[in-house]
């Protein structure tokens, strides 16, 4: 078995989000979708500090203090791009106009139920960002996660254990060894990286996965 | 009929300030007052480092962030004048000084969802009571809070966020305090200025009248009360 490093799942994210799209991408993992994003399609990046039509990262020395993403990371506008103040922003993610957010996550469970934003220890301070509106606001929710926590258990759960984000609003799962769809009647298997059975894949995971029918 | 005579007003509208201290010279302790910002794009430091010189303590603080590094609302923090914070996202790598008054639950923290926030401070500027959003329905951000089923969705009640005062930053201003504002710097300028009862803004540049073009006003001035030139160049990352 081969498992994804970070770059293949990025790429592998990527490879689904169809031209034309508005896509957010959440701190961390997400953000590294945009760097492999198909030369020539034409994607509009959004970010909740204000702004539609995120461009690459700026040269070494041509950063603006001004022009950043929601990580806080300095970026570019593309031709066309926009600003525009926070009511906004987020008036374009929880009314629906986005087509995709992609995050990261600590847990997903059979449901679609997400948790990422809280580890819920006494001690931890809690920060939630924009995290709740997107899970509830974007057309569509993709988490791109690693399969197994540290210990090896597995991050997709039948009840999360970890605080919820958001309620049954995941609506595909990318890890480093397989994409899942979380449907109404549970989990199919989109598709598992090289080496790794269907079996296997169910063996790791622990809650019950079904095989997509018409499995690419 | 007689003619009246032409009224000269002696009152002409001049919201320019000498200085940030004379800006925020009568913030009493105990204000509510929220900042402008997104890290550090828009944050207004000048008005920030004279709130700390001024003094008032026992602040309600509205931003996005509990500050970072060891300046700005950092800083502030750090002086131990906040005696709550509302923002999103206090958790950063260098937010040691909200972490350290966090753990000896030396401040008050209501942890709201971004877009929330954003909206609580809309709806205080536009006179409006509360409002129904899907964000955070059967998370715990939601627990004690009153939800109500629309059509087919869940929502949760959230109530507006009124300030005295709001500090923000922005590019260009004229007398009458209207606004212009800087690519990302913008975020939650706009929307404080008119959640606040007394709005003050730092700009890089005051303009004559009528050198703003008016389809590019961003912040009209009748959100602005008080605005001072700190004379900056265009920020650069460090």
């Amino acid at each position: 078995m081969k498992k994804l490093d970070r770059n293949q799942m990025a790429a592998r994210v990527a490879r689904d989000i169809p031209d034309g799209s508005i896509v957010n991408l959440g701190i961390g993992l997400p953000t590294l979708v945009a760097e492999h994003l198909p030369k020539g399609r034409e994607i509009i990046l959004h970010s909740e500090n204000g702004v539609l039509g995120i461009g690459p990262r700026p040269a070494p020395g041509q950063e603006d203090e001004d022009l950043m993403n929601a990580g806080k990371e300095p970026v570019t506008l593309l031709t066309g791009g926009s600003y525009f103040h926070h009511a906004d922003s987020f008036a374009m993610i929880r009314g629906r106009h986005l087509d995709f957010c992609v995050l990261g996550a600590f847990q997903v469970a059979v449901n679609g139920d997400l948790a990422n934003w809280h580890t819920g220890g006494a001690d931890a301070i809690p920060a939630v960002g924009g995290a709740m509106d997107l899970a509830v606001g974007a057309k569509k929710v993709l988490v791109m996660m690693e399969h197994l926590t540290k210990k090896g258990e597995s991050k997709i759960v039948e009840r999360c254990t970890y605080p919820l984000t958001g309620a049954r609003c995941v609506n595909r799962i990318y890890t480093d060894l397989a994409v899942i769809d979380v449907k109404a009647d549970g989990l199919h298997v989109v598709e598992t990286v090289d080496g790794l059975s269907f079996e296997e894949l169910q063996r790791l995971t622990g809650v019950p996965l079904k095989r997509m029918l018409t499995a690419a | 009929m007689r003619q009246c005579s032409a009224i000269i007003s002696p009152l002409v509208i001049n919201k320019f300030f000498a200085s940030a201290e004379a800006a925020l010279a009568d913030i009493p302790d105990g204000a509510t007052v929220m900042i402008g910002g997104f890290g550090n794009a828009g944050m207004p430091a000048a008005l920030i480092d004279a709130l700390i010189a001024q003094g008032a303590r026992d602040l309600t603080i509205v931003n996005n962030n509990a500050g970072n590094g060891d300046t700005g609302l950092a800083a502030l923090l750090k002086a131990k004048r906040v005696k709550k914070i509302l923002c999103s996202f206090p958790r950063q790598a260098d937010s040691w000084h909200f972490d350290a008054l966090y753990r000896a639950k030396e401040i008050e923290l209501e942890l709201v969802p971004q877009g929330t926030l954003a909206e609580r401070i809309r709806a205080a500027g536009a006179g409006i009571g509360g409002f129904y959003t899907p964000t955070a329905f059967g998370t715990r951000l939601a627990e004690g809070k009153e939800t109500r089923r629309i059509g087919d969705r869940d929502y949760v009640l959230e109530f507006p966020i009124h300030a005295d005062y709001a500090l923000i930053k922005a590019d260009r201003a004229d007398r009458w305090g209207n606004l212009t504002y800087r690519m990302t710097a913008r975020n939650f300028a706009p929307i404080m200025a008119s959640a606040a009862k007394c709005t003050v803004v730092q700009v890089r540049e005051t303009v004559e009248l009528g050198a703003l073009d008016p389809e590019m006003v961003v912040t009209p001035g009748i959100f602005v009360k008080r605005v001072v030139k700190i004379a900056a160049p265009l920020q650069k990352a460090a």
